[in-house]
């Protein structure tokens, strides 16, 4: 027996097929790129159909005569080993590269090279590349909605403050941790509530909160200095009485007249919008979805019947429609359910829809970490003699919680894609305003770059917290 | 007696307070409607309806009654979800199947695409593709024929129809051929489990599935013809293909866009069902001598297909739910038809709110019992 071997590299053979593979290879990617970039075309003599095929012809057998088994060349053997295994996955690999460099000048060349900066009318987007400027002109809108102009500090002041109000618990000690969670789950969404809701919509019922919110504030911030023993009453009793001497004895209507701060004019909901409207919707329904999930979950795996009943039957009735009909339900129905004169906001109707929703999910997560958990756990913590609300806050939901991060981090990235959404209730965030915007008609037809920008935006938004939730598993991952 | 107590007497709180809220609501509905001077019922349904729907699969217009613009709305809803379930099914597995793929370039072209899409908002996705891509598409006469019978166009696509003569005949023969495919298979597994041989299941498949439809052709008298979509001047600069079949660009738009985005997280389903599998298995299965096909296909896919149906179950619910975003492209799905326009014309916003919600629970749940049914059938069975 002989083996046809003229066409197949060995040892012995080695150098001249690596040579003429890798020149033949080269010769392709050469060609494809010349073409994509400069317009030139090597191999323009030959019939078109040829032509097209060639590259693609040249580089496979460039790829099969260069592929051998082990060639102690390390860059040979990994390229070997990656994306050249077998024909097929030569050919793969082949387009796949032909594919990124045809595609990189239009892209290149729409996103940068051609698209037009500077200016802030549309007559300076002549070029065929995107118009950024048309996304710098309208910057503040697709950022802040319909808020006006000079009243936009007032959006930036409160994230910044909800951002310190909630990096609390980064600063705080062990020991203290114990008492955030109190914090956490009661009176920090009350005081970001009313601080966001207030404060950007502005008027005088502020300052009745304000109080709370400067108390809060200031007893937070004593409170890293007292002893750890004391913690506990000092939380329950100075940020009352800080409230109390501020609100009576401190600060009087005639200083807030002297500040100036009263001139906080009223901006209804309606105005709110673009992409801080998309973060406060997002970061409500976060916080409201969670607690009120997990008690649904609990109340699925209860043993009263009836308790588990109504759980299941809330849990699958918001499962089984689309959001969609949720914020009409909201927007058209929820009306008639409420006494005549008592009026609910839209932005806290979508709220309390988009929670609702959100929170049916967020208890399905929960239920199957509560599943996954053995019996052993449940057994051991009824033997010491813990009652059902002691079980499940020290023992239970600590190891369950932990169980789901992935689940529960998936469902709060769908939440955030959902807000667009709320287009449906008439509130514009950033995908809103950005549809309001391709309309108007001094900025006709620049909708794909309105939507490419949003999409970055967004991307990295959920990319982060993917990657986040991510890091939050790997960090709380405990063998058991 | 006191232990018996402490059982019944949080249910009972429970209880009450779900049935106040309740009352509370229809309470305050009701006084509501009276003031309004608005009834309910659901009488509605049957009144003429005298609004039109751009795209429907039954014939419908102004004359017919809310109950078929209901119809309408779902057919095209159900028509949306069941394209997109397929699409979105072949895409999922394809890239699930390359993620895994020891190419690097193939692996990270799959991870690139699932990443990409799954974190960029749905509805951002259906009006990129509506408003921004599929806009710059050409107008009907500049519109270049792709394989001389496909026109994309602004307006939309317009595909060949298809003109059938006899056509229950070559319905009844497929039919036939798949009944006999089925009895071919189950005979093949007995043979296999009581003799030890194998009979070429797939070849004589493929040939009945061919063989079948042809022979009503020669025989059964069915006839096929295509009618091609051709260019119709309406007016100086207005163009229109007629003949052939045009899908709306708010369909094509939706479909993609859902496909897409859904196929991300099936992708991930399979990805994640493929690697449950343990590696033994596969190992297993080469040293008893399986060609890699046959390992593929009698040892990780059976197992594998275990793990990736009950997630894939609630991709496939997301996509049904998800159409409902056609709303916002106006593509006339059950939304937009019925809790938009006929809510806007009757004013019945609890009805047709319920309705629609209704629906969409029903179209969820028996989503879920087809699959949580092939679930069961290809699960364990444990004796």
């Amino acid at each position: 027996m002989f083996n046809i071997n003229f066409l197949k590299p060995d040892r012995s053979n080695l150098n001249t097929f690596l040579y003429l593979g890798s020149f033949l290879f080269f010769i392709s990617i050469l060609d494809v790129f010349l073409n994509s970039f400069f317009k030139l075309n090597l191999t323009g003599f030959l019939p078109n159909f040829l032509s097209f095929l060639l590259p693609l012809v040249l580089g496979f057998v460039g790829l099969y005569f260069i592929r051998i088994e082990y060639s102690g060349i390390k860059n040979l053997d990994l390229l070997n080993k990656h994306i050249n295994t077998n024909n097929f996955n030569a050919v793969l690999s082949l387009l796949i590269i032909f594919i990124i460099i045809k595609s990189m000048p239009p892209i290149l060349s729409w996103f940068v090279i051609d698209a037009s900066f500077a200016g802030d009318t549309k007559d300076v987007c002549t070029g065929s590349g995107a118009c950024w400027t048309y996304i710098k002109v309208w910057m503040r809108r697709f950022m802040y909605g319909m808020y006006p102009n000079a009243e936009q500090w007032r959006i930036n002041l409160s994230f910044v403050a909800l951002v310190l109000l909630g990096s609390v618990g980064y600063f705080a000690t062990d020991k203290f941790k114990k008492y955030l969670t109190l914090y956490y789950v009661v009176i920090y969404p009350l005081i970001a509530f009313l601080f966001i809701f207030f404060f950007i919509s502005g008027g005088p019922v502020f300052f009745d909160f304000s109080y709370g919110i400067i108390a809060a504030i200031l007893s937070i911030i004593i409170g890293f200095f007292i002893p750890s023993k004391f913690k506990f009453y000092y939380f329950l009793i100075v940020p009352l009485a800080l409230y109390v001497i501020l609100k009576y004895f401190l600060f009087f209507e005639e200083y807030i007249e002297l500040g100036k701060l009263d001139g906080l004019n009223w901006v209804e909901t309606g105005a709110w919008g673009g992409l801080s409207l998309t973060f406060i919707i997002s970061f409500f329904c976060l916080i409201f979805c969670f607690p009120i999930g997990m008690a649904f979950a609990l109340g699925r795996r209860s043993e009263f019947p009836l308790i588990r009943y109504i759980s299941v039957g809330f849990i699958e009735f918001w499962r089984g429609v689309p959001l969609i009909t949720v914020l009409f339900m909201s927007a058209v129905m929820f009306p008639m359910f409420l006494p005549e004169d008592f009026f609910i906001d839209k932005l806290v109707r979508a709220i309390i829809a988009i929670s609702l929703f959100e929170a049916a999910y967020v208890a399905e997560v929960i239920r199957g970490g509560l599943q996954a958990l053995p019996r052993g756990q449940y057994e051991a913590a009824k033997s010491l003699g813990m009652g059902y609300w002691k079980m499940h806050i020290f023992v239970i939901l600590p190891q369950a919680l932990k169980l789901v991060i992935p689940g529960i981090a998936n469902t709060f990235l769908a939440l955030v894609k959902d807000t667009p959404l709320i287009f449906v209730v008439g509130l514009l965030e950033i995908v809103g305003m950005l549809n309001l915007a391709k309309t108007n008609p001094k900025w006709l037809g620049f909708a794909m770059e309105g939507y490419v920008f949003a999409a970055i935006i967004f991307w990295i938004i959920c990319y982060a917290m993917s990657k986040y939730s991510y890091n939050l598993e790997q960090k709380y991952k405990t063998d058991r | 007696m006191n232990f018996k107590l402490k059982d019944i007497v949080p249910q009972l709180i429970t209880v009450i307070a779900v049935v106040l809220v309740f009352g509370f609501f229809t309470y305050n509905a009701q006084i509501n409607m009276e003031n309004r001077g608005i009834d309910f019922g659901y009488g509605f349904l049957s009144q003429e309806s005298s609004f039109d729907v751009q795209f429907s699969l039954i014939e419908y217009d102004g004359s017919h009654s809310y109950f078929r613009a209901y119809l309408v709305g779902l057919l095209n809803t159900i028509l949306v979800s069941v394209i997109g379930i397929i699409i979105a099914t072949i895409l999922g597995v394809i890239v699930g199947i390359a993620r895994l793929s020891p190419n690097y370039l193939i692996n990270k072209f799959a991870a690139f695409y699932v990443e990409f899409f799954r974190n960029i908002p749905l509805l951002l996705q259906i009006f990129f593709w509506y408003f921004a891509a599929l806009r710059a598409l050409p107008l009907p006469q500049d519109a270049e024929a792709m394989f001389g019978v496909f026109f994309l166009t602004i307006k939309g696509l317009y595909v060949p129809a298809f003109i059938w003569q006899n056509f229950n005949i070559f319905f009844y023969s497929i039919i036939a051929a798949i009944i006999a495919i089925i009895v071919i298979r189950a005979h093949a597994k007995k043979v296999q489990e009581n003799q030890g041989k194998q009979i070429p299941v797939f070849l004589i498949s493929i040939g009945l599935i061919f063989i079948l439809p042809l022979l009503s052709f020669l025989i059964g008298g069915v006839r096929l013809s295509f009618e091609v979509p051709v260019l119709k001047q309406l007016a100086t600069t207005s163009f229109i293909y007629e003949g052939g079949v045009s899908l709306p660009p708010e369909l094509i738009a939706l479909t993609l866009s859902l496909s897409l985005y859904t196929a991300t997280f099936i992708a991930e389903c399979v990805r994640a069902g493929i690697q449950g599998v343990g590696k033994g298995q596969k190992e297993a299965a080469a040293s008893i001598g399986l060609t890699p096909n046959q390992v593929l296909k009698l040892v990780i896919m059976p197992q594998a297909l275990r793990i990736i149906i009950p997630p894939t179950t609630n991709q496939y619910l997301n996509l049904t739910k998800n159409s409902s975003l056609a709303a916002a492209i106006a593509y006339p799905d059950l939304v937009l038809v019925f809790a938009g326009t006929a809510l806007m014309q009757t004013g019945k916003a609890i009805e047709i709110v319920s309705i629609t919600m209704f629906t969409y629970l029903t179209l969820s749940i028996s989503i879920s019992i087809l699959m949580n049914w092939y679930n069961k059938k290809i699960a364990i069975q444990e004796k």
